[in-house]
Parts: structure tokens; C-alpha cells; sequence
């Protein structure tokens, strides 16, 4: 658990510097979150966006559409109630003289046919074209009533019929009137007046429609023509603006009071009547808001789990790089540290042979001076006896001399940074391998200058690197071969060093990958295919490059450009310089 | 019994060759695998004393050549550090290998082991 909430990597990245440069974990486990979330998440919330998007637009488009509808049936009821009433009173115009509508008994008996036939007549007038109210019937005491200052008056008299919006009139009660015009055959003109039931007339806008819904009439100047749920009482003034006009029936989004809503209206032909519905948006888009928040919901727990897993998954594998890389590092270190052993082990080997030879002419001196003094009496003499010594004592310093070499190369085997005369390491180093060379007819030639190649080096890797190299070719060659180790310093700031060889060389194929550990063409010859790897190793951490040409069946030169001064600059180690 | 000795430490095949005088065997020495090659053109040696390691023609390759000279040759290989593989190579050629420094009593037992003689013959 505790590595789930902080992982090695994590851990290890802030507080050590043995991998430092190898990997940077905290990076690439950021940048694999990162790019992984992106690509997981994005085309998530753009699908989700679009869905939305398309969702609310076809949402809305259907209450407009429903909204619309609702209107336009209830504009054809309106508009059909006006004109059967404006033709009812056309009927009776033509099926009456004026004459006989004069009559008040007759009037009444029309008044009481139209409210039992069409329904809403309360009243009926005939006014002659002076504006006077010349016979009545209905409720009230009207006859007499002059109404020529009206402006419904004239206008029914120039248009031919005429419907009225609400008003109070003498009577000062809200109600409406249709009036038509009828031409007296002899000249002049008179009206036929009727008041209708504002009561059947406000039925007729009052939709049965959901709770946030409201629907009522306004005339052209935006006064409440019926009453509404929520926008005031019969004659009050619209808290809306007035739609602008239009044929045909719109819907429109506006802002109310209470919050957004759509806006149905449409205007009533041949009337000041505005037919409004108005619809409560979020109470019509409320079913699509809910699977809007489930779907939302569902996205944020989504959301919640590609994370988890993108997490999950870019620290488990962040974290197992970085523990194969852990592991890896160790081999490296034991490899480097086996071939460092190897390489003592060689040069041991060299050493015995070297050791053994003046040792064994050391015993055979020895053992012909005990023979002498055995088998030869007194006849030895003290030259004789003399020149033996000076041979076993030649012998001795020969040992010596080879003991002395090898315990100046083994002090450098560890790790120290100091000034070293590139020649001398060279010599040093090659000395060990001359015998081997000799018995194989291999040649050796050196071209280190002197004294212009010192410079800070840590010996013992660099005797590491030479000898692997230096062994290297002697594999690569036949006897009598050829193997050069060269030196030169290309700049001021660095050396170059290179080992060359006319072997086998390495196939194209190959070169690409012999510092990879464990390639080896020599696999079968008891190669390990570390010498090469491990030789870079110890180049990269003397701040240094490795390069290397072939050609197959030429040769094969190496090149080591190193820095003339070590990065570590502590004179202690050099371990990642 | 004549004897070859071969090795490029001078200093040790001639004290070799002079104490192999002492104890009545007959051996000459050379310093390289030429010099080897003519005294052997001269000389029927029985035995050839050679170190493994020697500069251009190493003892078994040396060994091969005297053989083609001197087929009835027995050989002795003497070798600074005794790697498995000289063992064995030596031993599939039924040959014997003698590690520096070695005992001179011990070499001359292996002599007359080798040309299957008791040690007086």
C-alpha cells in the first residue's frame, strides 16, 4: 500500500544519486499520466460536449415545436370564435330590415336566438349613424347611450365590421364588442352592436397547460385581455414586451420574472387580440436536465476511474523500470566487477608464466651448484662457482623486477583520480601482455607521446580499459597479427586514444551493437559479451566517448576521447563524472 | 639416450643439459624450434624435452615437426603454468606435462618412464 502512495521510483529519485541520469522516473511517470489521461479523457468530454450540444438543441426544437402547436390550435379556436360571431351578426343583418330590428321585441328575440345558438351574447344594439343607440336588448338600461366618440364607432363604420379589445366602457365592467356595418338602401348606414361574454371569451385562451405554464391574450399594446396565472389580472399591463408582429406563430426564448422561458404568441387576424403561451424552459427541458445529470454523473465516475487506472497503471510501470533498471545497474556492477576480477585474473596467469620461468632457472642454477659440489669434487672451480651466483642473483632480480610491475599495476586496480603520464599507463599495461605477443609473433607498436599526454585520469579504469581493449584485438588477430595502441591529444581539452588491430574485424551488422552487454560473436569461444559493454561503461564514467570502425577481414580501430580534466574534480572518485 | 632440450631460457636448458651430464644422459640443447629442427636433421634424438610457450613455433607444434624427422621421438613438455587445456592436449598425444620449476630427480624418472627404461637402463 505504501508503495502505491509513494513508489520506489519516487522515493529513491529525491534521495539518491546512484541512478542519477540513468532515468528520470518522476518525468516519465508524469508525462505517461499526462499523455495517457489526454488521450483517454478527451475524446470522452468531446463526445460528452457533442451530446450535449445535439441533446439540447433536438430538446428544445421539440418544445418549440409542442409549444407551436399548442398555439396555432389555440389561435384557429380564437380566430373561428370571432368570426362566427362577426358572421352570426351578418346573418341577421340580411335577414332583417332595419325597421324590424327597431323593434326592441324583435331585437330581444334575436339576442335570446344567438345566445342559445353560439353562446357568449349578452347584449345587442342598434345604432344609427349619428352614434346613437336607437333600440337595445340585453341586461342594461344602454338605449339612448350615444357613442360616437368612441373610437370603435368610426372604426366600424369605415371598415364594415369591427371587434373590440377589452374595455370597461359605461358600464365599467371588462367586455368586449363586435359591430357590423349595414347600408341603408336609400343612403346612410347603421350598426348592429353586440357585447360578448369576456367570460367565454377568456375560456378560450386558458390552455390547459403544466404547472410553470401560462396562457392568456394581450392586445397590441401589451394589456392583459383574459386573465393570467402569472402575469397579472384583465386589463393590467403585460410585465413582457410585446412580440413583434408576424403571420404566423412563433416561438421564442425570453427571459421572465421567474427565470427563462419560451415564448408561443401569435397574432389573431382582423383583431387587436395577441394569443400568448408562455412555457417554463427548465420545467420543459426537465427530463432532459435529469439524464443530463445522470449522464453527468456517469462521466464524473468515469472520469474518476480512467484516472485511477491511468495512475495505477503509469506507477506500476514507472516503478518496474525502475526496479528492472535497479537490477540491471547491479549486474552491471557485478559484471564490471567480475570483469575487473578477470582482468587481475589474466594478468595473474601472465604473471605466474613470467615468475616461473626465472624461477625455474633459479632452481636449475640452484641444483647445478648442489650437482657441482656432489659429482664434481674439487675439481669446480671458484670462476665456475662465481658465474652461477651472478646467474641465480640475475634470476632473483628478474623476479623482482616483475613482482615490482605487478604490484604497481594492482595499486591503481581501484578507484583514484589522479595525474598520470598517459605513456607510462600504456607501457605499464602492455607490459604484461608483450610475452604473450611474443609467443604469438604478435606485433605490438606504440605511439604514445611523451609529456604533452599527461593528464587527471582515474589509473585503475583506465588500465581496465586498456587491457579489455588490448585483449580484445589480441582475440581479433592471427598469430604474427598486428596491434597498435596510439595516442594524441586532438584539442587542448582532451586525449585521444586508439587501439587497432588488423584481425577479422567486426561485421556491419555487429558494429551497431557490440557495447550492448551481452552481445558476443565469441559466445561460443567463452565470451561473455561484457568486455565491450563494461569498457564503455568505464569510458562514459571517465566523461568520455567510445566510438569504433571496422572493415571485416581489415581490422578494427577503437577511439577513446577523453577529457583532460575529470569532471568529478574532488581527486577521490570519478564514479559519475 | 640422447636428449633434446628446448626452451628459450637459455640459462635454464643449459644448467639442465649439465646436470642431465651428471646423471649419465646425453642431452643437447636449443633456444627456438629452428634450431631444434636442424640439430634433430643431424642427430636421432630418443627424447625431446620442450617448453609449451616458446617465441614463432610453440613445444606442440614443434613437437609435431620433430616427429615428422624423428618418428620414434618421445616428448616431454615442460610449461610455466599448467592450464587444463595443455593438460589434456598433452595427455590425447600420450605425452607427459612437467610444470616449471621442475625436480630434476622427478624429470629424470619421468625420462625413463617415458622411454620405458628402469632407471639404470
Amino acid at each position: 500500500m505504501r508503495d502505491f502512495i509513494l513508489p520506489r521510483f519516487w522515493r529513491s529519485a529525491s534521495d539518491s544519486a546512484r541512478f542519477k541520469g540513468l532515468f528520470n522516473y518522476r518525468a516519465a511517470w508524469v508525462l505517461a499520466i499526462v499523455l495517457t489521461a489526454f488521450s483517454s479523457l478527451a475524446p470522452l468530454l468531446a463526445m460528452v460536449s457533442f451530446d450535449y450540444q445535439i441533446s439540447r438543441s433536438a430538446a428544445e426544437s421539440e418544445v418549440r415545436l409542442r409549444t407551436s402547436r399548442t398555439v396555432s390550435n389555440a389561435k384557429r379556436s380564437i380566430s373561428f370564435y370571432l368570426k362566427e360571431r362577426i358572421s352570426a351578426l351578418q346573418f341577421v343583418l340580411r335577414d332583417n330590415t332595419y325597421k324590424t330590428l327597431s323593434a326592441r321585441g324583435r331585437l330581444t328575440l334575436l339576442l335570446q336566438d344567438l345566445a342559445e345558438s353560439h353562446g357568449g351574447f349578452i347584449d345587442l344594439g342598434i345604432i344609427d349613424q349619428d352614434g346613437t343607440q336607437k333600440t337595445y336588448a340585453g341586461p342594461y338600461n344602454l338605449e339612448g347611450k350615444n357613442y360616437k366618440g368612441q373610437d370603435w364607432f368610426g372604426l366600424a363604420a369605415s371598415r364594415g365590421s369591427y371587434i373590440s379589445g377589452v374595455f370597461l366602457g359605461f358600464r365599467n365592467v371588462p367586455h368586449l364588442v363586435v359591430v357590423v356595418r349595414h347600408d341603408l338602401p336609400g343612403g346612410g348606414f347603421f350598426l348592429l352592436r353586440a357585447t360578448l361574454d369576456t367570460e367565454q371569451f377568456s375560456s378560450l385562451a386558458r390552455l390547459e397547460l403544466s404547472l410553470g405554464g401560462d396562457s392568456f391574450i394581450i392586445n397590441h399594446s401589451g394589456v392583459l385581455q383574459t386573465p393570467s396565472r402569472y402575469h397579472g389580472d384583465v386589463l393590467s399591463t403585460l410585465n413582457l414586451p410585446v412580440p413583434n408582429y408576424s403571420e404566423h406563430t412563433e416561438v421564442i426564448g425570453d427571459e421572465a420574472p421567474g427565470g427563462r422561458v419560451f415564448v408561443g404568441y401569435a397574432y389573431i387576424p382582423d383583431s387587436p387580440f395577441v394569443l400568448m403561451v408562455i412555457k417554463d424552459r427548465a420545467e420543459l427541458l426537465a427530463s432532459w436536465y435529469q439524464t443530463r445529470v445522470q449522464l453527468l454523473g456517469f462521466l464524473i465516475a468515469s472520469i474518476f476511474v480512467v484516472l485511477l487506472v491511468v495512475f495505477a497503471v503509469a506507477t506500476y510501470l514507472v516503478n518496474s523500470i525502475f526496479i528492472a533498471d535497479q537490477n540491471r545497474v547491479a549486474v552491471l556492477h557485478h559484471a564490471e566487477h567480475s570483469n575487473k576480477l578477470a582482468s587481475i585474473g589474466r594478468l595473474a596467469a601472465g604473471v605466474a608464466h613470467e615468475i616461473n620461468n626465472p624461477l625455474a632457472v633459479i632452481g636449475e642454477k640452484t641444483g647445478l651448484l648442489k650437482d657441482l659440489l656432489t659429482y664434481g669434487g674439487s675439481s669446480v672451480s671458484h670462476d665456475r662457482l662465481l658465474a652461477l651466483s651472478r646467474d641465480i642473483e640475475r634470476s632473483v632480480e628478474r623476479c623482482g623486477n616483475i613482482t615490482k610491475h605487478l604490484l604497481g599495476f594492482a595499486r591503481h586496480i581501484n578507484v583514484s583520480v589522479e595525474r598520470i603520464n598517459l605513456a607510462a599507463v600504456v607501457d605499464e599495461t602492455l607490459g604484461f601482455l608483450r610475452k604473450e605477443a611474443e609467443y604469438r609473433s604478435i606485433e605490438i607498436i606504440t605511439a604514445v607521446g611523451e609529456g604533452q599526454l599527461d593528464f587527471e585520469c582515474d589509473r585503475g579504469k583506465l588500465q581496465q580499459i586498456l587491457l579489455n581493449l588490448v585483449n580484445n584485438a589480441f582475440q581479433a588477430v592471427s598469430d604474427g597479427g598486428h596491434v597498435s595502441v596510439t595516442a594524441d591529444s586532438p584539442d587542448e581539452e582532451h586525449i585521444r586514444i586508439q587501439v587497432s588491430d588488423d584481425g577479422c574485424g567486426i561485421a556491419a551488422v555487429d558494429r551497431e551493437r557490440i557495447f550492448e552487454p551481452f552481445f558476443s560473436t565469441k559466445k561460443d569461444f567463452g565470451g561473455t559479451g561484457l568486455g565491450l559493454s563494461i569498457t564503455y561503461g568505464l569510458v562514459r564514467k571517465l566523461s568520455g566517448d567510445i566510438s569504433v570502425e571496422s572493415t571485416e577481414g581489415e581490422g578494427t580501430i577503437f577511439t577513446i576521447v577523453l577529457p583532460r580534466k575529470c569532471g568529478g574534480g574532488n581527486g577521490d572518485s570519478c564514479e559519475y563524472c | 639416450m640422447r636428449i633434446l632440450l628446448v626452451d628459450d631460457e637459455r640459462d635454464l636448458v643449459s644448467a639442465l643439459a649439465e646436470r642431465f651430464s651428471f646423471r649419465n644422459i646425453d642431452a643437447d640443447f636449443a633456444t627456438s624450434g629452428d634450431e631444434a629442427l636442424k640439430m634433430a636433421q643431424t642427430t636421432a634424438y630418443d627424447l625431446a624435452i620442450l617448453d609449451v610457450k616458446m617465441p614463432k613455433i610453440n613445444g606442440l607444434e614443434l613437437s609435431k615437426r620433430l616427429l615428422k624427422i624423428l618418428p620414434e621421438l618421445k616428448c616431454i613438455f615442460l610449461t610455466g603454468h599448467g592450464s587444463e587445456l595443455d593438460f589434456q592436449a598433452g595427455a590425447s598425444m600420450g605425452v607427459a606435462y612437467l610444470v616449471k620449476p621442475v625436480n630434476i630427480d622427478l624429470l629424470v624418472r619421468e625420462i625413463h618412464k617415458v622411454l620405458g627404461q628402469g632407471k639404470d637402463g
